[in-house]
């Protein structure tokens, strides 16, 4: 009797609490290791054209831990993350499910997508390598390789190791030359660096300006982004955006991209919202606002994107990069990289 | 009258056990089974370097926080200059503002992209790094110097506190038995202080144990960045977890020890002259000597960060303005409040628990009920979702059973999750700063209102809170603080469309864009004073 | 009746037995003085009758009614007992008027005023109302605390060492004041102190306590001429102890020769015994032929104590001053040594 009385208050309470967005139909939630800032726009659109409300949730750590805990109950639909290993990582711990849309095959090619069909890449990046305009010049030819070489020490610059875009970056190599091999670049690349690893990728371009060294690694949109910002414009002017082993393996490129969680309260809105952002419209914006290169093929980079000219893909299964993830934590851990 | 002594002292456990039923969660996974062998890996390669960089990061903390802040607690509290009493409150002004801003204007400053550098090496004519030398801020000496930076006020406020609280009679004594007011500072008034020194001294090595965001942008690993990597990018909660109820372990033992040490000590209300009445009037060199450090810690520590942000916001003002900022204002004030009064009615369960009945288990639930303040913000956040999503489901289970469709995540998803991962980290503020006030309030007044027909109860409301009301209004009030500033816990257990100022800030400084960021900064800082100046003006009038 | 009555009371604490099947009783309208050595117990058993202290055993009982026993422990606020305390334990919050009427918070405001001015003008402090604690001396401190106390009507007045803190002019001023003040309300107080003097100034009956337990209580003069052991015997005065034998009924015989009693000598003949003597029981007097020398004169005004050793042994005599006798002796004189008083207390040897 008591409990059925507690059960029947806690039920009213709730109905009046934030909390239950089960009971509404026309939302989605996302949790998101994006910042709002550049999805909100695209989102907005989306609310605009189908009444679907949009809730956003943003954290760079511990979203997918969320998922976990919640389980069953968890009024997340959808998460955004901005790299591949976050999405094997849902992936791996079974917090997905597989959405068949005619509409996400069509607009997603087959390489961007899950054969499982439990996640999506929605955009991808390159790990470029910024060479300095004025002491380098263009470098159109350099490797990752080329950053371990003895000529290059105490000439390049980049963010954190663990950093998750390095660490897929490392996972690359490994998944093609090796863990051995892996090592001794890591090594050279640790002894080339002109300062602790530290600061995000914009940093590094600044570092690259300001002389402090000639080469840095960095991801695409990033030049997009400052020389869009007139206070960082100078910094950008000052290095040339290079597309690294183009003449071997490719240039590494990450996604970010999107998964439908296992228990998604609102799936058919949460669907929409995948298949919206695979859409023209969609891609257009994360091209033009945010200069990454969408995954639909018929949309085009930004006008700026393109002028850095066509390059040659690492053509390496995401999920074989994916696999040496750990292995790449663990590396980075031996070499001491960031220590 | 069983049922009288049975509610209170099951209240307080109570209220220790909700504390701690987290912390307890995150041990018990650090005992599961765990085939990744990643705890192995990390002894066999980074673990030392980590809690060397760990250990060192504390010992240099509070090392530096007691340098920059035992002379002006004590300049404040003892002596008389020009401007004392703006001092006496503008030094507690660090706290409003967030370790990890100041960390991210410092190294803007300071690094070699920064203004300062540009500034030399224009004036000098040097070329590239390797044409002079300066002091790279993005090491462990620069964390140091930022942390302590922002958390000495801790401990200026409780040595103040101390100083104030003592006879001056026996500073006097010990002159006259021919000690310098030097060696009588060291050898009479420091020892006096010895429990508020420690409370201090506590407080900051725990928040800089759980600190992650500012070491972070000095690239400086340490034990809570192996916590971070193996359990988020590593995926492994029970190597995490490991290495968090190590660190917790090591706290225990630690706090444990100092309190055995001084186990003896007893202080109560001081009889006879204060420190207030014979403050020595300080002049010449001396003077100069103490404007000079007061005020240029002041500048370092509030001052120019603050100045740095202006600059920014002006620069940014009409990007970063924005109408929801107003709304993100008001989610961060009252949902401090919330917390800062919780955290204080916490603070005076377990504190009256143990005013009332002394002992070993009293002290326990004192004690437990602190440990949350150690862990980083992100390991609470995910610890205080292990037991509330549990009850969330139980409590799913339970509603479908009985017939009543399911609610949903009623603990875990709503305020309430986001309200007790505040109240896990911050109650050991609040918990501490009433021990303190308590500790000086003489036990005989208790005794005298019992016999005086005042019940238990009675007593702690007619006589003990009016005596600790200064205390509770500056527990409050850091607590307030703290929760304004919090971020990780804020981030990841909020519901959704919830934004603070904090998580709003974040999201441009997690990107370095600190231009974005300076204006919810600023208001962080604004809000947090507020409060602030006001409980100082409150507290000039009545003394 | 009895106001007070504590019956076979132990306490233990951190494994110290404090209290050791302790009895005592307090008539109506009576002072009695807890005396002792510190750490005998008697805080704790001021503190055990007004309830402040746990882990007791046996019996309290308050005009009647019991306060503490198995099972039961009236809380303190209803045990209607005024505390006052060594350091006066005046709430520093509140003013004095608000502080005497700490207690009477359910009369209105028009009784409590009443109240506290004649309670205040008992202790003559009227016009102090106003004051804050820390504007007070010491023994107004104390005054007020008494304040206090009275204007809560207590049935049992309990004092904690409450003239330790004051000097010594005031101490006593403020101990004639306040037991003409309990005895005019007529009301039962027990009072804690190590110090006999005040003992003696301000209470009927005096308990002496030794490790837990009452050794003797009575008047004080009896405590001073009729110690029932040496403990007590030392503890209220100076005091010469030597070896006797009972000669007969009447006399003992020592090496200060045959000592004549007045009352019948209980003990068997040829008993040995220590017998008490006070200073005052003694004479000296110079003679070069006597066996005595003075080794000490310490002059006290009204009279003197002079040290001297009789056939080996340590004496103290109390010798008056009238005449300027004090005058004549210096130390190295030889002296001779008589018995005055016939009145004498022997102890059994241990």
């Amino acid at each position: 009797m008591f409990i059925k009385k507690f059960l029947s208050s806690a039920v009213i309470f709730s109905s009046l609490s934030v909390s239950s967005f089960a009971a509404y139909a026309d939302q989605v939630n996302i949790y998101s290791f994006r910042q709002p800032f550049l999805i909100e726009p695209i989102m907005e659109k989306f609310t605009a054209e189908t009444g679907i409300k949009v809730n956003i949730l943003f954290a760079k750590n511990g979203l997918i831990e969320r998922v976990k805990r919640e389980g069953k109950l968890s009024p997340a639909d959808l998460v955004l993350t901005s790299d591949f290993s976050r999405l094997m990582m849902l992936n791996d711990d079974h917090l997905t499910q597989a959405v068949d849309s005619k509409i996400l095959n069509e607009n997603i090619p087959s390489q961007y997508r899950d054969p499982k069909q439990h996640w999506f890449a929605l955009t991808t990046r390159v790990r470029n390598i910024y060479s300095s305009a004025e002491r380098v010049g263009p470098a159109a030819d350099i490797t990752y390789q080329d950053l371990a070489s003895p000529e290059f020490k105490g000439k390049v610059c980049m963010r954190a190791g663990k950093h998750p875009y390095n660490v897929s970056l490392l996972a690359s190599v490994i998944a093609h030359e090796g863990k051995a091999d892996a090592k001794t670049w890591l090594e050279g690349l640790k002894a080339n660096l002109a300062r602790k690893p530290q600061g995000n990728d914009r940093a590094q371009v600044k570092a690259i300006k300001d002389g402090l060294c000639d080469y840095a690694l960095g991801n695409s949109y990033y030049l997009g982004k400052m020389l869009a910002d007139p206070q960082q414009l100078s910094w950008a002017e000052a290095v040339n955006i290079n597309f690294p082993n183009q003449a071997t393996t490719g240039s590494h490129v990450n996604v970010s991209g999107v998964v439908l969680t296992k228990y998604a309260p609102n799936k058919a809105s949460a669907v929409k919202l995948m298949e919206y952002l695979s859409g023209e419209a969609a891609q257009k914006m994360y091209a033009e606002v945010n200069y990454e290169y969408p995954v639909n093929a018929k949309v085009a980079p930004s006008k700026l994107v393109a002028s850095w000219g066509e390059f040659k893909a690492d053509s390496i299964a995401l999920a074989d990069i994916a696999k040496q993830h750990q292995t790449a934590m663990k590396l980075l851990d031996e070499v001491k990289f960031d220590l | 009258m069983i049922s009288r002594v049975n509610l209170y002292k099951l209240l307080p456990w109570a209220v220790t056990c909700l504390l701690i039923a987290p912390i307890l969660a995150l041990i018990l996974s650090a005992f599961q089974i765990d085939d990744s062998g990643s705890f192995q890996h990390l002894i066999d390669t980074v673990l030392w370097d980590y809690s060397l960089n760990t250990l060192l990061m504390i010992l240099g903390v509070i090392t530096l926080s007691f340098i920059f802040a035992l002379p002006v607690a004590w300049f404040v509290a003892c002596c008389e200059f020009p401007g004392r009493s703006i001092l006496q409150w503008a030094l507690m002004l660090p706290l409003a503002l967030p370790p990890y801003i100041v960390a991210i204007v410092y190294t803007d400053l300071l690094d070699f992209s920064g203004p300062v550098q540009h500034f030399l090496r224009a004036l000098m004519g040097w070329q590239q790094s390797s044409d002079y030398y300066f002091p790279d801020i993005r090491t462990i000496s620069g964390a140091i110097i930022v942390l302590s930076l922002s958390l000495f006020p801790y401990l200026y406020l409780l040595l103040r506190g101390a100083f104030l609280g003592q006879s001056g009679g026996l500073f006097q004594a010990a002159r006259t038995l021919g000690l310098s007011p030097t060696r009588a500072f060291f050898r009479v008034s420091l020892p006096l202080s010895r429990t508020a020194m420690a409370v201090g001294l506590s407080l900051i090595a725990m928040e800089t144990l759980g600190d992650f965001a500012t070491v972070h942008y000095f690239a400086v690993s340490t034990l809570t960045t192996a916590v971070y990597n193996t359990w988020l990018e590593l995926g492994s909660l029970t190597t995490a977890a490991k290495i968090s109820s190590l660190m917790l372990l090591v706290l225990v033992i630690l706090i444990s020890l100092e309190n055995y040490s001084r186990r003896r000590q007893k202080l109560y209300q001081r009889s006879g002259a204060t420190h207030t009445e014979l403050r020595f009037v300080l002049r010449g060199w001396r003077k100069w000597g103490v404007l000079t450090f007061s005020w240029g810690l002041l500048f370092f520590a509030f001052i120019l960060p603050l100045a740095v942000l202006f600059y920014y916001a002006s620069i940014y003002f009409s990007q970063s303005l924005n109408l929801s900022l107003w709304k993100y204002t008001l989610n961060s004030v009252w949902l401090a409040m919330i917390v800062a009064s919780l955290a204080l009615l916490i603070a005076l369960i377990v504190n009256f628990y143990q005013r009332l009945s002394p002992g070993v288990l009293a002290k326990a639930t004192i004690r437990l009920s602190s440990l949350g303040y150690a862990l980083p913000g992100t390991v609470v956040a995910i610890a205080v979702l292990i037991p509330l999503s549990s009850l969330d489901l139980w409590f799913n289970r339970q509603l479908i059973e009985y017939g009543y469709s399911r609610v949903g995540l009623l603990f875990s998803g709503t305020l309430f999750v986001l309200v007790a991962g505040y109240l896990v980290r911050f109650s050991a503020i609040a918990v501490g700063s009433i021990d303190s006030s308590l500790a000086q309030v003489s036990p005989s007044l208790d005794s005298a209102s019992r016999t005086l027909g005042q019940s238990a109860a009675q007593t702690i409301r007619r006589v003990n809170l009016p005596l600790i009301s200064k205390g509770m209004l500056s527990a409050f009030i850091l607590v307030f603080i703290e929760a304004m500033k919090e971020l990780p816990t804020a981030l990841l257990l909020r519901p959704f469309n919830f934004e603070t100022l904090a998580t709003y800030a974040y999201q441009f400084v997690s990107d370095e864009m600190i231009e974005y960021a300076a204006l919810p900064a600023l208001l962080i800082v604004l809000m947090g004073l507020v409060p602030f100046i006001v409980v100082s003006r409150l507290m000039e009038k009545a003394s | 009746m009895s106001t007070l009555i504590v019956n076979k009371l132990s306490c233990f604490y951190q494994d110290n037995q404090v209290l050791n099947s302790l009895d005592l009783a307090l008539d109506n309208n009576e002072i009695v003085c807890l005396l002792g050595e510190s750490g005998c117990g008697k805080t704790t058993l001021l503190r055990a009758i007004a309830g402040l202290q746990v882990d007791l055993s046996g019996e309290i009982r308050i005009n009647a009614k019991t306060v503490n026993d198995t099972g039961i422990n009236i809380p303190p606020e209803e045990r209607k007992v005024g505390l006052i305390f060594q350091d006066y334990a005046l709430f520093p919050h509140l003013n004095v008027f608000d502080n005497v009427a700490f207690s009477l918070q359910k009369l209105s405001r028009k009784a409590q005023r009443q109240l506290v001015t004649e309670v205040l003008t008992l202790v003559q402090l009227k016009d102090y109302a106003d004051r804050f604690p820390h504007q007070l001396s010491g023994g107004q401190q104390q005054r007020i605390a008494i304040a206090r106390a009275l204007a809560y009507q207590p049935e049992l007045m309990l004092l904690d060492e409450p003239f330790s803190n004051l000097d010594h002019h005031v101490r006593f001023q403020l101990i004639d004041e306040i037991r003409l003040l309990l005895k005019a309300h007529s009301m039962s107080a027990l009072f804690v102190t190590h110090s006999k003097e005040e003992g003696f100034a301000f209470a009927d009956r005096i308990a002496l306590m030794q490790a837990g337990k009452i050794v003797q209580i009575d008047t004080a003069q009896t405590l001073y001429s009729h110690p029932n052991s040496i403990y007590v015997a030392d503890f209220m005065g100076l005091s010469n102890y030597i070896r006797v034998t009972v000669r007969d009924k009447y006399s003992y015989q020592s090496e200060l020769g045959l000592l004549n009693c007045n009352a019948i000598i209980e003990h068997p003949i040829n008993t040995h015994l220590t017998l008490l003597l006070r200073p005052e029981q003694l004479a000296v007097e110079v003679d070069p032929r006597g066996k005595g020398s003075i080794t000490k004169v310490d002059f006290l005004g009204a009279y003197q104590h002079v040290s001297i050793v009789y056939l080996s042994k340590h004496y103290i005599v109390k010798q008056s001053n009238h005449d300027g006798n004090c005058m004549q002796l210096k130390v190295g004189d030889k002296v001779s040594l008589t018995v005055l008083s016939h009145h004498f207390v022997a102890f059994p040897i241990e």
